[in-house]
């Protein structure tokens, strides 16, 4: 049997519009409980909905970072379910005439790129919050549930795929590649464990060519979490057909704690949504000029970038990747790297070390107090021989707890590596003198004898000399 | 001087005038809202004191010399489903007995700026689903003219509110008929506006595509100063029209002379009785008698607007009443020991009157997988048909005419248990609507003692025409339109 897994996305982000979709209450993060909120995202009886020009703005501006065409004119359904976190028992969203269709997103694997197609990116209303109260924690058998309809209303832009996926690294790329490209166009936060980025998996096992039967995954709350949840589903998927057994249309869920997914409900228990078109809204007709702006508008995505990086500054793929994950970091890069140094070497440095400070310190790079002058005067002083790369690290430490210039460091310290060759000439000339043996064997042809010699010379010097002109030295006198 | 047989602009013009007060005008009301209320019940519930309060503020503001509005201190009944800030909107439910909105509806805000007093909210068949006004929760409205008979409906509280003097005028709203229908059985004049002239914010939705709230009044005149007032674009109702505001009411001269009048063949013959068609043939010999050129149209969709209404009317409530779940707001069925669906369950069981869940269950089952296309999708096409025929018929005709109802008002109880025949009462009125027309029914006589209307319809934004029509037969016909109640 010859398995091969199919997987597609349906990916949420709530925009960071000031306001909600259809009303002018505040679309911000936190808030007391059901302060955010007034008759409209209540569902008050008589209240209508007037859609928000800036989420309309947003999600036509993505729909272009993924190279869908704009719907001239599309309308708005209503998706009609009960559940208490749901104002109007209805949701107000997008059906068969969404605001954009007919995408793509490339993704580079390394060995391979592969065209993800994009069905659709439309928009839509959030529900708000509901906390079961009770020992299941879930709706059924709860106490009691609260309900908070701060989020109630916020503008969601719905991503679906094309089942164009093949493997869980795959899907994983994909999101870091949206979770960028979104990023860069600042239209959301989308912060997953934060809930403003959600995504659920269809994934399904097709034998020898023939199709699989579709299984929904919910719950992954995290780019790690789809990873494990989609790898689980498909060796369990696989496990079920080797095993003669048949896989069941169903949405199931996923137990980060269990490392499992669960059945959710089946296909019989799937809600009939009803849609219709909501009479309560005009068709949505961005004007042609509107689109052609923001198409010119579009900023350099990060699918490009990583290109550009690679052709244009001779970084590896993957270096490329880390510094185009977020457009102020790859910002800083370019920056950094148009100061004249090596942009390889600036390039390893930012994705490095100072990446590392930045994590631990739990710092923006937009804040970084190493500026892009301090990170291209650090490599030059590594490049002119000044201090070496393993000072270079201390430095660059020092520069970002006390937001010093590298050079201002290594000054105040005296930290410049010898370099000085007769200074150095002298050093040797000690080495030699204290470590005859050592010498002896160098002379021999013993190549272990230079490593220690020069582990002396650092020691004489705590570490100051330059070790490529010390070797140098040393080679010359013993050999 | 009797203050609550003048019309509405005239009990304008004497507060101006300093000839009465507004409490004076307030009071009258009040106190023929005491007298006759027990037999008619057209509200649900009266502001006593909340109007004679305002009628005391727009006074003192008289007094001060500042301007309370152009229409300062003439009361007004409201259908109970406009939302009124902190005043019971009930819609005729016991879903919302004591639901206490915390926003006016537009248009309640716009008679509010033009100096009116809000005298309470009128009966109405629950959440406007029906034509009698007996599915109303707290009980039928009976008709000024015969208090054995309904009112019509759905707007039957505000219809018999200005029939029997218990307001010189209302709001009421219009989904298939019910401003006209129930206008018309008490002999009253009510216009349903173009679909988006009027905003629908406030007003809690029955069937979206469909309602509109329109002006019920003693005459044309004050219809169109009414209309006047509450129309006009809302920023808040995205399917309000920006259009520029007109003087419906200054526009008003009777010259009608040479424009075409179209008699609708299919809604002016057959179900029609005897009585009315021939009050309504008499109406039209007189559009002839004021130089109006007649001829008969023929629009065959007609014959499929009552089932289109009955599958799109019924598809849009379902989805605007899932709101009432007993979660937020209204009526909530106990729930202990339950777990929330036995709660929705309970609380819209319990909620809701039985033609309002017939009217769900119908909705829910038309919208369903499967069914879409043969009931929901068909129906919307029989729609898009009426439009094109009204459409053509305008490129012909500058109005069109029919009678507003089959029949002059029924007997309680005679239909409210055969909801077909019910629904029948609206199959001149509910193509109107369908096609987002406006359209008028004013009174052209009496047949077995009860008044007849006559329904004047004409194309989108054409109410300045359609109401200058009426104005003109209005005169010609000089009906007398009080009824007996109350009178010895
Ligand atoms: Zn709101």
């Amino acid at each position: 049997m010859e398995f091969e897994t199919v997987i597609g996305l349906e990916i949420h982000v709530e925009l960071s519009t000031d306001s909600k979709m259809f009303c002018s209450c505040s679309a911000g993060f936190g808030g007391e409980p059901n302060t955010k909120t007034c008759p409209v995202c209540l569902g008050h009886p008589g209240s209508l909905p007037v859609p928000n020009r800036r989420a309309v703005n947003d999600t036509i501006l993505l729909a272009l970072a993924l190279n869908c065409d704009i719907t001239g004119c599309s309308i708005f359904h209503r998706k009609n379910y009960f559940y208490p976190d749901m104002p109007k028992n209805f949701q107000i969203s997008q059906y068969d005439i969404p605001i954009s269709s007919g995408g793509t997103l490339e993704i580079d694997m390394g060995e391979y790129t592969r065209t993800v197609g994009i069905t659709r990116v439309h928009l839509e209303e959030d529900t708000g919050k509901s906390v079961h109260v009770g020992e299941s924690g879930r709706i059924h058998g709860a106490e009691y549930s609260l309900e908070d309809f701060n989020r109630a209303g916020i503008p969601l832009a719905e991503i679906v795929s094309e089942p164009d996926l093949r493997t869980p690294d795959e899907a994983r790329k994909f999101m870091q590649l949206l979770h960028s490209t979104i990023r860069y166009l600042e239209i959301s936060d989308c912060k997953m464990e934060e809930g403003s980025l959600r995504c659920d998996a269809n994934i399904s096992v097709a034998v020898d060519g023939s199709m699989g039967t579709k299984v929904e995954i919910k719950n992954m709350n995290s780019f790690r979490a789809m990873h494990r949840a989609l790898t689980y589903e498909e060796q369990r998927q696989r496990r079920t057909i080797r095993d003669g057994g048949e896989v069941v249309q169903e949405t199931r869920h996923w137990d980060d704690a269990r490392g499992t997914t669960s059945p959710l409900r089946s296909k019989e228990e799937a809600f009939d949504y009803r849609y219709f078109p909501e009479p309560d809204l005009v068709p949505l007709e961005p004007d042609e000029a509107w689109v052609r702006e923001l198409r010119e508008g579009l900023p350099e995505l990060p699918g490009d970038r990583v290109r550009r990086f690679v052709s244009e500054y001779g970084l590896s793929r993957e270096i490329a990747e880390t510094l185009t994950g977020e457009r102020a970091l790859a910002d800083y890069f370019e920056d950094a790297a148009g100061k004249g140094q090596d942009p390889v070497a600036v390039a390893k440095w930012i994705a490095g070390d100072l990446g590392a400070l930045l994590n631990d310190a739990a710092v923006t790079i937009q804040s970084c107090p190493v500026g892009t002058g301090g990170l291209s005067e650090l490599v030059e002083l590594i490049d002119g021989g000044v201090i070496s790369g393993k000072m270079a690290k201390d430095v660059l430490k020092e520069a970002f707890e006390t937001g010093n210039s590298p050079r201002l460091i290594v000054e105040e310290k005296g930290l410049t590596q010898i370099a000085d060759e007769s200074e150095l000439d002298t050093l040797v000339d000690e080495v030699i003198e204290e470590n005859p043996g050592a010498a002896d064997d160098m002379r021999d042809g013993k190549e272990q004898a230079l490593k220690f010699l020069m582990g002396q010379v650092m020691k004489k010097t705590r570490g100051k000399a330059n070790p490529k002109a010390a070797s140098d030295i040393i080679r010359k006198r013993l050999t | 001087m009797d203050i609550i047989n003048l019309d509405a602009l005239a009990i304008a013009e004497s507060i101006r005038e300093g000839e009465i007060s507004a409490v004076d005008a307030t009071t009258a009301f009040l106190e023929r809202i005491r007298e006759v209320e027990a037999i008619v019940n057209a509200y649900i519930n009266v502001s006593y004191e909340e109007a004679a309060r305002r009628a005391e503020m727009i006074d003192a503001m008289l007094a001060e010399g500042r301007d309370p509005g152009p229409l300062a201190g003439v009361p007004i009944a409201v259908k109970d489903l406009l939302s009124t800030r902190g005043f019971t909107t009930t819609c005729g439910s016991r879903m919302l007995e004591n639901f206490v909105p915390v926003y006016d509806a537009t248009v309640v805000g716009r008679v509010g700026e033009a100096g009116m007093v809000m005298l309470g909210k009128a009966n109405m068949d629950e959440f406007a689903m029906g034509s009698s006004t007996e599915t109303s929760y707290f009980g039928p409205t009976r008709n000024p003219w015969n208090p054995d008979t309904v009112p019509g409906g759905s707007s039957g509280g505000s219809a018999a509110a200005v029939s029997a003097g218990e307001a010189p005028w209302a709001l009421g709203s219009d989904t298939g008929g019910s401003i006209r229908q129930p206008a018309a059985m008490c002999g009253i004049v009510g216009m349903k506006p173009t679909y988006g002239l009027v905003s629908r914010y406030g007003l809690v939705a029955f069937a979206s595509s469909l309602d509109q709230v329109g002006p019920m009044a003693r005459n044309v005149g004050d219809c169109a100063a009414l209309l006047g007032v509450i129309a006009g674009h809302d920023p808040m109702d995205s399917t309000s029209i920006p259009a520029e505001k007109v003087d419906y009411q200054g526009r008003l001269d009777g010259e009608v002379r040479g424009l075409k009048v179209g008699v609708v063949k299919e809604i002016s013959s057959r179900g029609i009785d005897e009585g009315v068609l021939e009050r309504f043939r008499a109406a039209v010999s007189k559009l002839e008698g004021l130089g109006m050129e007649v001829g008969e149209i023929s629009l065959p969709s007609f014959e499929y607007a009552l089932s289109a209404y009955y599958v799109i009317a019924p598809a849009e409530a379902s989805s605007n009443l899932a709101r009432f779940d007993g979660v937020r707001y209204g009526f909530r069925a106990s729930a202990e020991g339950e777990d929330i669906w036995e709660m929705y369950d309970r609380t819209r069981s319990i909620g809701f009157g039985s033609e309002v869940k017939r009217r769900i269950i119908l909705g829910t089952y038309v919208l369903s997988a499967g069914y879409y296309d043969a009931y929901y999708g068909q129906a919307r096409k029989v729609r898009t048909l009426i439009v094109k025929e009204f459409e053509r018929a305008f490129r012909t005709y500058d109005v069109l005419v029919s009678p507003t109802t089959p029949s002059v008002a029924f007997r309680l109880g005679e239909k409210v248990d055969d909801p077909l025949t019910m629904y029948l009462s609206d199959m001149c009125t509910i193509p109107v609507n369908l096609a987002g027309i406006p359209a008028i029914s004013l009174p052209c006589g009496l047949s077995e003692g009860m008044p007849v209307g006559f329904q004047l319809m004409g194309p989108a934004l054409g109410e300045a025409t359609v109401l200058n029509v009426a104005y003109a037969l209005e005169s010609e016909l000089g009906f007398d339109q009080r009824p007996p109640i109350g009178r010895s």
